[in-house]
């Protein structure tokens, strides 16, 4: 899949969590993402880290999906 | 079988708790204070003549003909209009009202066509009836003076006729329009014997305001008022009650039949969603089930270049397995997957989910709902913990102000409309939050107290600003909030809201509405009693519409509307089994009972019930399939009951998805857009021809009855099991009862549903232990998932922007005489309402284009262009436009993004920045489309033998 479209939609997902108080939203991005995404997307989004933008807590909870 | 025939009790059930006791001909009977004589006396089983009263309709009182004798009591007044009083002894065939009533029968009779034998009421005429009970045996007066026996019929409508000559003027006909329907598009024009029964302005009923409801013709009392299907084929001999297949008010229907044939479908007055009354499509456009376009064999080709060639069930079903196979031995488990539908039942619903998980073996499963309601699912999953609105839609006559965001009831969900337009003549108080002007805002006796008027987009600022208005107003319900709801969550939101950067004032810019609009709404709503709030798709179809569904749950816990009859978040689905489609784990994230598939507990459940290993991860959603497609990691695909090609959003990259897929499935009533893609077809079911239920917008479980055989030979469950059967994974399933037994036992909130229950009166979910005769009303002492929960509700504009290219916002619905993508009510006579797609357009933007009324325009957006006619209206506001998406000739959706909510994909079909100008013909798509369509629909003729 599109990693720019994969990370325009990681980055929608990170935009709502990041402006929840009282929670870890690196955390709940990760979960959602988790949660939602078939497995084949959450490979082809890990696999372009490199080469999307993303916001700084989008960022890691990629990272913290990463290293699971 | 028997024809089923509701008691008429000619007036209204009264809900006093005092009683009354009164005695009617030596019978002594109790009743309700305020009840009538006249129900009470039938009550006690005895039938008083009527002809102006039935128990739909307020007392009227002006046929003279149920006229009674009461002790103590001078003259003979109408037992419709008289109250019952304790004691009261009533007289209902003295010698002398049996004399009055010959007397005034007579008359009516004089003025009458004595045609009963051809007429079309023979057999089913209160009139005919009513001159039998008070045995009439001669007209005095002859026939020859002035009359009305003359009067033309009108036969303008497409699905009743008004026979003139045959009205008694009862205004039974007038009431109903006004009384049920609240359209007020009938009236008596005239005085006296020159009263004549007119629609609008005197004018034919097609051309008045009349919405073809069928209300009338169901009060007329004689054959003025009638079906043509009556006319054209006889009275029916029996009949069954179903539910209607189009929205999700999910109304009941007495399919009356000769043979296998139906006759008509009439609201059922026992329906607990409906009440008796209906629309244009559930009562008339079920013509589709028998037209010529349907399919009835199956089909299979090698590619979707080739024609058509019918096969036997065993070949096609033989074929669709061998194909899957195929493609999952050479891509993996995980390349085929399901679209389920909400069209369709919830059996079969359930086995297509079971069908991806337990016989493909992954999570591939996802609804039409993705495209409509799945961020009611999340959002209100979120605050409340489930997914479900809050009330039944009797709650609406306790309600005081009524808040309608996104929504257009009286077009999308007409019966439902209806009774939220009679509360609101009684004096409750209504919001409208949306960009266009709706039927709503100003219509016969109702005019909005506030119309907020937003700008496409901008749902979660509107909302967001009155929450603001109602925190920093102190118009808080503290103690809900205290009792009920998460008090951090709660601190954290309120201090959000209060900001004043969330203010109307800040936010006028964004939105447009004026701010003191905005408070003069907050304020209403928080202080104006209870607080209802319904909303629809231009609430969830948007790039925040989870987060506009949390404001909206946020808006109702801080003013403690939740959990009491009146109040609620109400989403009103689109399609008849939305909800039911999403509680039977549809969803690619979730089993039955919205229980996430990463709970090793919930899969445990399944497991064991069907024998196999489950996926714990989520599977592809809609969107996702296409892009996995074009990625060529997902292959094959089975639709049961959705055109996803004409529902989807950005055409361009749907067909090329399907295009990519090496075997798509299309189980449809006919050759639907998606079919142009497809490599096999298997006809469908209508819901006429199958067993099961559809679970409506207020969770109520309602049965679908067959009324007749399946005309393609296979109920759509039965396909689906054929389908697993030949992937090898068995299922045996005889009837869909034994289907909704394994929900039941796998599913909490279904475990009290039965279809022995079922078939007694409808049940709303949850129906358990802990409710045991279901849950009318939800969150009652708590929320489901215990405290509610705040949801800070940032706006967030849609990277969907207007500029110098396209300059217009373009945003989508439906209107009253078509559903959805107008595979059904196209192939009805509801297309003299709406023949094509036109686009709704401002005056000013018109002028700027140099564009007239009914003018070609071309419509087009940064993805895709097509062309339809103009109609210049004010109903958009400058710098928005309209349209529907009702014909593939237009499909609108070659003009809607790819842009989707955050949370769940589902599209952003309600913001699109576009650019109108005048145009003189078919686009270039337009004209490839039609040629492809065409062609991929040929048929080859199986040679003889």
């Amino acid at each position: 899949m599109s990693p720019d479209k994969l990370a325009y939609m990681a980055n929608q997902i990170g935009t709502f969590f990041q402006s929840q108080k009282g929670e870890d939203a690196v955390a709940s991005i990760a979960d959602h993402i988790t949660k939602f995404w078939d497995p084949r997307m959450r490979r082809d989004f890990l696999a372009h880290l490199d080469v999307i933008t993303l916001i700084p807590a989008v960022r890691q909870a990629a990272e913290r999906l990463r290293g699971r | 079988m028997t024809l089923i025939k509701e008691i008429d009790y000619g007036t209204q059930a009264q809900s006093a708790t005092k009683l009354v006791t009164l005695e009617v001909d030596g019978h002594a009977v109790t009743v309700p204070e305020g009840t009538s004589i006249m129900r009470a006396s039938m009550e006690a089983g005895i039938k008083i003549p009527k002809l102006c009263a039935t128990d739909t309709l307020n007392s009227f009182g002006s046929c003279r003909m149920c006229l009674v004798e009461i002790e103590g009591r001078n003259g003979t007044p109408a037992s419709c209009t008289t109250p019952v009083a304790p004691g009261m002894k009533v007289h209902t065939s003295s010698d002398n009202v049996r004399r009055l009533r010959r007397g005034v029968m007579e008359l009516y009779i004089s003025d009458h066509p004595l045609d009963c034998l051809t007429c079309s009421a023979n057999g089913n005429c209160e009139l005919q009836d009513t001159a039998g009970e008070v045995g009439l045996r001669q007209v005095r007066y002859g026939q020859e003076g002035a009359n009305h026996l003359d009067a033309p019929t009108d036969g303008s409508n497409p699905y009743f006729d008004f026979d003139a000559s045959k009205c008694i003027v009862c205004s039974r006909c007038v009431r109903a329009c006004e009384e049920v329907q609240g359209t007020f598009a009938l009236t008596v024009e005239g005085r006296g014997f020159a009263s004549k029964i007119a629609a609008g302005m005197n004018e034919p009923f097609l051309t008045s305001e009349c919405v073809s409801c069928g209300a009338c013709v169901q009060a007329c009392p004689t054959a003025t008022l009638m079906e043509k299907s009556v006319v054209e084929l006889g009275q029916p001999e029996h009949s069954e009650v179903t539910t209607c297949a189009y929205c999700g008010v999910g109304c009941s229907f007495k399919a009356e039949m000769r043979g296998d044939q139906v006759v008509r479908m009439v609201p059922w007055k026992d329906g607990k969603a409906n009440h008796g009354h209906s629309c244009v499509k559930g009562r008339f456009a079920w013509g589709y089930a028998s037209h010529p376009d349907r399919i009835l064999k199956p089909m299979i080709r090698a590619k979707i270049s080739d024609p058509w060639q019918e096969v036997s069930w065993e070949e096609a079903i033989a074929h669709t397995a061998s194909e899957f196979k195929r493609i999952q031995a050479k891509a993996g488990k995980e390349s085929i997957g399901v679209i389920t539908s909400s069209r369709c039942t919830n059996e079969e619903t359930y086995l297509v989910q079971k069908l991806a998980r337990a016989a493909f073996g992954n999570n591939n499963t996802d609804t039409c709902a993705r495209v409509c309601h799945s961020p009611t699912g999340y959002g209100l999953g979120k605050t409340f913990g489930t997914s479900a609105g809050t009330q039944n839609f009797d709650s609406v006559e306790k309600a005081d102000v009524i808040m309608v965001i996104g929504a257009n009831p009286t077009d999308g969900h007409p019966v439902f409309a209806s009774r939220m337009k009679k509360r609101l003549r009684e004096g409750a108080k209504l919001i409208v939050i949306d960009p266009r002007q709706i039927d709503l805002v100003r219509t016969p006796h109702v005019e909005a107290a506030f119309h907020l008027p937003l700008r496409p987009g901008t749902n979660v600022a509107v909302m967001t600003s009155l929450a603001h208005v109602i925190v920093t107003e102190n118009l808080i319900d503290e103690d809900f909030v205290r009792t009920r709801c998460e008090l951090d969550a709660f601190s954290d939101w309120a201090a959000f809201v209060a900001e004043e950067r969330n203010s109307p004032e800040s936010l006028e810019k964004t939105t447009g509405v004026p701010a003191a609009l905005v408070r003069g709404a907050a304020r209403l709503y928080a202080t104006g009693g209870n607080g209802a709030i319904y909303y629809g798709l231009g609430v969830t179809e948007h790039s925040q519409g989870s987060t506009t569904v949390m404001s909206i749950a946020n808006l109702a816990m801080a003013t403690g509307n939740i959990g009491r009859e009146g109040v609620g978040v109400n989403p009103l689905r689109g399609q008849n089994n939305v909800q039911g489609s999403c509680d039977m784990g549809s969803f690619p994230h979730e089993l039955p009972g919205y229980r996430h598939v990463s709970g090793p507990e919930v899969r445990a459940i399944y497991e064991k019930e069907w024998g196999v290993k489950l996926l714990d991860e989520p599977g592809l959603r809609i969107p996702n399939m296409f892009d996995a497609a074009i990625d060529g990691t997902f292959l094959g695909l089975y639709v049961q009951g959705e055109d996803i090609l004409q529902s989807d959003p950005d055409t361009h990259h749907v067909s090329k998805g399907l295009a990519a897929m090496e075997c798509v499935v299309v189980h449809d009533l006919f050759l639907n857009e998606t079919a142009n893609y497809a490599h096999v077809f298997l006809p469908g079911s209508t819901f006429l021809e199958k067993d099961g239920t559809f679970t409506n917008a207020e969770r109520r479980i309602n049965m679908v009855r067959r009324v007749m055989a399946p005309k393609a030979g296979k109920a759509d469950w039965e396909t689906t099991m054929a389908i697993s059967n030949a992937m090898g994974y068995p299922m045996n399933y005889t009837h869909p009862r034994e289907i909704m037994a394994e929900i039941a036992r796998t599913t909490p909130s279904f475990a009290g549903v039965t279809y022995e229950r079922l078939a007694k009166e409808s049940i709303q979910w949850p129906c358990n232990d802990a409710n045991p005769d279901g849950s009318p009303i939800m969150h009652i002492e708590k929320f489901q998932r215990g405290l509610g929960h705040f949801v800070i509700t940032e706006y967030v504009p849609t990277d969907e922007k207007v500029g110098p290219r396209f300059p217009l916002l373009l945003t989508t619905g439906r209107i009253l005489s078509q559903y959805n993508v107008g595979a059904q009510t196209r192939r009805t006579a509801n297309v003299v309402w709406h023949a094509e797609d036109v686009l709704e357009i401002n005056p000013q933007d018109a002028e700027d284009r140099g564009i007239r009324d009914s003018d070609w325009v071309r419509l087009a957006s940064r993805v895709g262009d097509t062309t339809l006619r103009a109609v210049i209206t004010e109903r958009v506001a400058p710098g928005v436009v309209y349209t529907t998406f009702h014909h593939p000739v237009t499909q609108a959706n070659v003009i809607t993004t790819d842009y989707s909510d955050w949370a769940t994909n589902c599209p952003e079909y309600k913001v699109t920045a576009v650019q109108v100008s005048p145009s003189n013909g078919a686009s270039q798509w337009q004209e490839q489309y039609q040629e492809l369509s065409a062609k991929s629909r040929r048929i080859e003729a199986v040679p003889a033998k």
